[in-house]
């Protein structure tokens, strides 16, 4: 009852935002300064320019350019790369980089989850300990490396000198799906690397706090297992802070995939965008980064709507 | 061995259900060793109700915890012996004490708010003990947590066991966490300030049921508070704590009526009375608890004693039989003796005791300004 | 509907992070108080409020880094623009006396070059968090303390910012504003400068505002207006003082990530123009990334350790900022 205004509430916070930002592009772009279709075809012919600023709508006033973009860009169309000799749309690439981008960032959060949830609940129970203390030395230093050096350098120690993993280059998921996993292993690995940190000391916050609520106590004193009890009492609130946490780093997790994706080679949106940019693609970078900021808008949407479902006291409005 | 095969064996053990003997619960912390718990002993039959009273720091709460073995096990130093059912617990593992904990000894907190899961179902919370530890089926146990509610005069108890922990008043709760604590039928049930954080109209009740529900198990019960007024009337024995030490044991009306520590008496005096016109101070007791980390040599009270004399400050007393058997005090001075009597008056006619407190005589009684 | 961050953000953590700013690392760790709470037991703080040995470390650092960046001249070592031929010749690109840190592909020093660096990374990352700073910190504090329609306007801005990837946004700036070709170096450095400051507003806006509303509602604010203190003076005296602990918190880590960002911006190809005399950190490692796979990582380690120190020196002064005047991490 109350839940569905509230999702229809932001629903609508969705549209306006997806408008607004999508106008900032368009907005942005339209600063350049310099004329778009000399940059475009900076060697062709004048009739050639011509051509392409009516067909992009360059003569036109600027709400009217921002009305036809955006109803192309809703409708998939997202421009072209116009390359000397030919005409490519954005989207054929962007079709087959987006998974590429969409698996890392997907696979450096499950990694993230997967290893700091262990070593979230190993610090938060033998907290104030040796142990727990180096963890988190070493976690606050890993916080210091930026993602892409720590991609550098294990790229180098396990993949040029080690010769473990591959140390560049992507493998399709059809194609081999043990190769696959091998060449995403260092990329996401890095991806994850400071959300592990993040996450990990995140979580023993939150448990440790939690550990000493006196309904675990009562838990305990009813002779359950302390599995039983960490699971199933302890880590329930903390599960909220986590979703919220992981929805929070989206936006770090997008620009760290760029980069990683640049550095390791991988055929994703980031490269895409780096190509772009040293080709001086206007047209293509704009809808590229249109694309990514869509993307991350509707992502935080349905973190939104997530934790509204699984926060018990918004549940109960 | 089955639960019935267990039950068997242990009914045939005829002594006490548990036997504290001189222990000690310590805490390591940067400062030292606090010493919360410095060698308590006392023994608790089948059917009895044991009183615990002190003010807050003297280590009851502590206590129980020790007794329990539901401390933490770092930073804890814990020696003695405590004997459940002639068995020793001290020394065993956490996973050990598990097969303890919910089915032979038991916990009811302070503050039922915080003491159940928030966000759990109260049926859930209750029978969470009954399947893991006695295997029922979901069925089965959603009709002993229904009867453990109706026990416990939980009205609607149906609905409730739907419910959450925050819809329920304060009361209601309490009577949750007592049912929760006897599901599965405990032979020690320990209360630690059961109704403190209750309204007092409520309290009377929850102490009746603890009492009604001690009855029909035939459980033995520890009482912990630090109001001899919940005590009073309900127990069979009292010991007083004062500084993680038993100062005073005795039955309880023998207690009431002949109680021999100085500290008893300031705890009993500074009970609000009904009968005092209005207006009436207040009695506290001056002064505060001594340092943990370094007990004082001679008797711990003695700073704040009116009866203090200077071997109090030098000679810590240790637990002595009085008249009555039962009876164990720790004082060199004990209330009610010539030797007692003689030493609060010289003191009150220096106008100061031992340790330098000055005692002066308000009309109505005794009270006490720090030097 | 970013909106809903604030609501969700721990009212407890008002540095709660935003986008990709981590927080907060002071955990008290409490051990012994964990059953029993009746009794006073003392309590372990895993980070002291002291600066203790790491704090100077971490000072000392950022010192060298100051020299480094205004007067690079002075350290020893061959100097920018001089290239080593010997160890070209013998293959030795590694870490070799006269070259601490090795040399890169085209035998210049590197350690010579980081140091260099020093002066256009920082330039970035502090005008540009500077620039957040004053800009973001004001906008935040008008947003905080007078609050309603102001307020509204200016969240639902800082939202519509924080609704771009912070990374991508700064990459737009830079690339519409500064990437034709014939950019003077000057321009680009202020354009990148600028990028990241602008993307730094709205993270900064939000923890001072989040901080001003707390503040003002305290009672000396509404004691100093009712003898009629003039707004301004309220702002600078009373409001100010105490929401600068946290600004300056999460300025020193917002330049830790500036200096990150300006190392990611020079990998997306938009970074600070690499060349011979004007390097930067970001740009080296961009430039020698290539060397890494050739099994000559030096061109990369050396910017790299730099930039960690320099990140974990700030990271840890502002944990110990707050450990000092964060007021709710006292415990018991």
């Amino acid at each position: 009852m109350s839940r569905l205004a509230t999702i229809g509430r932001r629903l609508g916070q969705l549209i306006v935002v997806l408008v607004l930002v999508t106008a900032l592009n368009a907005l942005l772009f339209s600063m350049l300064p310099g004329d778009l279709a000399e940059v475009n075809i900076p060697f062709g012919s004048d009739a050639q320019r011509e051509a392409l600023r009516e067909d992009l709508g360059l003569n036109e006033p600027v709400y009217v350019q921002y009305g036809r973009w955006l109803g192309n860009f809703v409708k998939g169309d997202f421009g072209s790369y116009y390359r000397q000799g030919n005409v490519t749309p954005v989207l054929e690439r962007v079709k087959s980089t987006a998974p590429v981008s969409i698996q890392l960032m997907i696979y450096a959060q499950l990694l993230a989850l997967g290893l700091a949830i262990p070593l979230g609940i190993f610090t938060a129970r033998r907290a104030g300990t040796r142990a727990d203390k180096a963890t988190n030395t070493v976690a606050f230093a890993l916080l210091a490396v930026p993602n892409f050096v720590l991609g550098l350098v294990l790229a180098y120690v396990v993949g040029v000198q080690l010769r473990w993993l591959p140390p560049q280059g992507y493998v399709h998921l059809g194609d081999n799906v043990v190769d696959h996993f091998r060449s995403m292993a260092i990329p996401s690995f890095s991806l994850a690397i400071g959300l592990i940190a993040t996450y990990m000391r995140l979580l023993r916050t939150d448990l440790v706090a939690t550990l000493q609520q006196d309904f675990i106590l009562m838990a305990k004193s009813k002779g359950i297992s302390e599995r039983r009890v960490l699971w199933r009492h302890a880590l329930r609130p903390s599960s909220i802070t986590l979703i919220t946490s992981a929805g929070l780093n989206v936006g770090a997790l997008i620009g760290g995939a760029l980069i990683i994706e640049i550095i390791f080679n991988l055929d994703g949106m980031g490269r895409l965008i780096f190509e772009a940019i040293g080709e001086r693609q206007i047209v293509a970078i704009q809808s590229l980064v249109a694309i990514v900021a869509v993307g991350y808008v509707i992502v935080n949407f349905l973190v939104d709507i997530l934790y509204a479902v699984v926060d018990p006291r918004i549940r109960r409005g | 061995m089955t639960r019935e095969h267990e039950i068997q064996v242990e009914d045939a053990y005829e002594g006490p259900v548990v036997q504290v003997t001189d222990l000690e619960t310590g805490f390591k912390t940067p400062r030292g060793l606090v010493r919360a718990v410095d060698g308590v002993s006392f023994k608790l039959d089948r059917g009895k109700t044991l009183g615990i009273v002190g003010e807050s720091g003297c280590g009851k709460s502590v206590l129980s915890r020790s007794v329990m073995g539901l401390l933490p096990s770092t930073n804890v130093v814990r020696n003695g012996s405590v004997k459940f059912q002639g068995r020793e617990l001290v020394g065993l593992s956490g996973k050990a004490m598990r097969k303890y904990w919910g089915t032979e000894m038991s916990m009811v907190f302070q503050d039922p708010m915080t003491s159940l899961n928030p966000v759990k179902r109260i049926g859930e919370q209750i029978t969470e003990g009954l399947r893991f530890h006695l295997g029922q089926s979901k069925d089965d146990a959603r009709a002993t947590a229904l009867a453990l509610l109706k026990s416990v005069r939980i009205p609607e108890a149906e609905r409730r066991l739907r419910e959450y922990p925050h819809q329920l008043s304060g009361g209601m709760r309490q009577r949750v966490v007592i049912a929760t604590a006897l599901a599965c039928g405990p032979r020690l049930l320990i209360a630690d300030e059961p109704t403190t954080a209750l309204d007092v109209t409520v309290q009377d009740q929850i102490l009746d049921l603890l009492q009604a529900q001690q009855n029909e198990r035939f459980m033995a019960m520890m009482l912990i508070t630090h109001d001899l007024g919940v005590v009073a009337g309900r127990t069979d024995e009292i010991a007083v704590m004062y500084a993680g030490q038993i100062v005073e044991k005795a039955p309880t009306s023998v207690l009431f009526a002949k109680m021999k520590m100085p500290y008893t008496e300031a705890l009993m005096q500074s009970i609000p009375k009904l009968d005092l016109p209005s207006h009436t101070r207040l009695q506290a007791i001056s002064g505060r608890p001594p340092d943990l980390v370094n007990p004082p040599s001679g008797c711990r009270f003695a700073a704040r004693c009116l009866y203090a004399q200077d071997r109090c400050l030098d000679e810590q007393p240790p637990l002595m039989e009085g008249d009555t058997p039962g009876h164990l005090y720790r004082c060199w001075y004990p209330v009610g003796t010539p030797a007692g009597e003689e030493a609060l008056n010289m003191n009150l006619r220096k106008n100061r005791t031992a340790a330098g407190l000055k005692a002066a005589t308000a009309a109505e009684g005794v009270g006490a300004i720090p030097g | 509907m970013a909106d809903q961050h604030l609501d969700r953000e721990p009212t407890d953590d008002l540095d709660a992070p935003v986008a990709d700013i981590e927080v907060g690392l002071a955990e008290p760790g409490t051990v012994a108080a964990a059953a029993v709470t009746p009794v006073p037991v003392q309590v372990e703080l895993s980070r002291s409020k002291r600066i203790g040995v790491f704090g100077w470390c971490a000072i000392g650092w950022l010192t060298l880094v100051a020299l480094m960046a205004l007067v690079p001249g002075i350290f020893p070592g061959p100097g920018l623009l001089e290239r080593s031929r010997e160890a070209i010749v013998a293959g030795n690109f590694g870490p070799q006396s006269g070259h601490w840190l090795g040399i890169d592909n085209s035998g210049y020093d590197l350690m010579t070059k980081t140091i260099h660096g020093t002066r256009a990374s920082m330039i970035v990352a502090v005008s540009g968090v500077g620039f957040a700073l004053i800009v973001g910190g004001f906008l935040g504090l008008v947003a905080g303390y007078f609050r309603g329609k102001l307020d509204t306007v200016l969240t639902g801005m800082f939202n519509v910012m924080l609704a771009f990837p912070t990374l991508v946004l700064a990459l737009t700036l830079v690339t519409i504003f500064a990437s034709q070709p014939g950019t003077s170096y000057g321009r680009r450095v202020m354009v990148v400068s600028a990028a990241i400051g602008i993307v730094s507003i709205p993270i900064l806006g939000r923890i001072t505002r989040a901080n001003t509303l707390v503040w003002s509602e305290r009672e000396f604010v509404l004691a100093a207006k009712l003898l009629g203190t003039k707004t301004p003076r309220i702002l600078w005296r009373d409001v100010l003082p105490n929401v600068l602990p946290a600004m300056l918190q999460i300025t020193l880590l917002g330049i830790g990530i500036a200096i990150v960002a300006e190392g990611g911006l020079s990998l997306l190809g938009v970074g600070v123009p690499a060349s011979i005399d004007s390097p930067s950190w970001g740009n080296l490692i961009a430039t020698l990334r290539s060397q890494l796979f050739l099994g000559r990582p030096w061109g990369v380690f050396a910017p790299s350790l730099a930039i960690f120190l320099t990140v974990l020196s700030l990271n840890y002064l502002g944990d110990v900022i707050r450990a000092r005047f964060d007021v709710r991490e006292s415990v018991l």
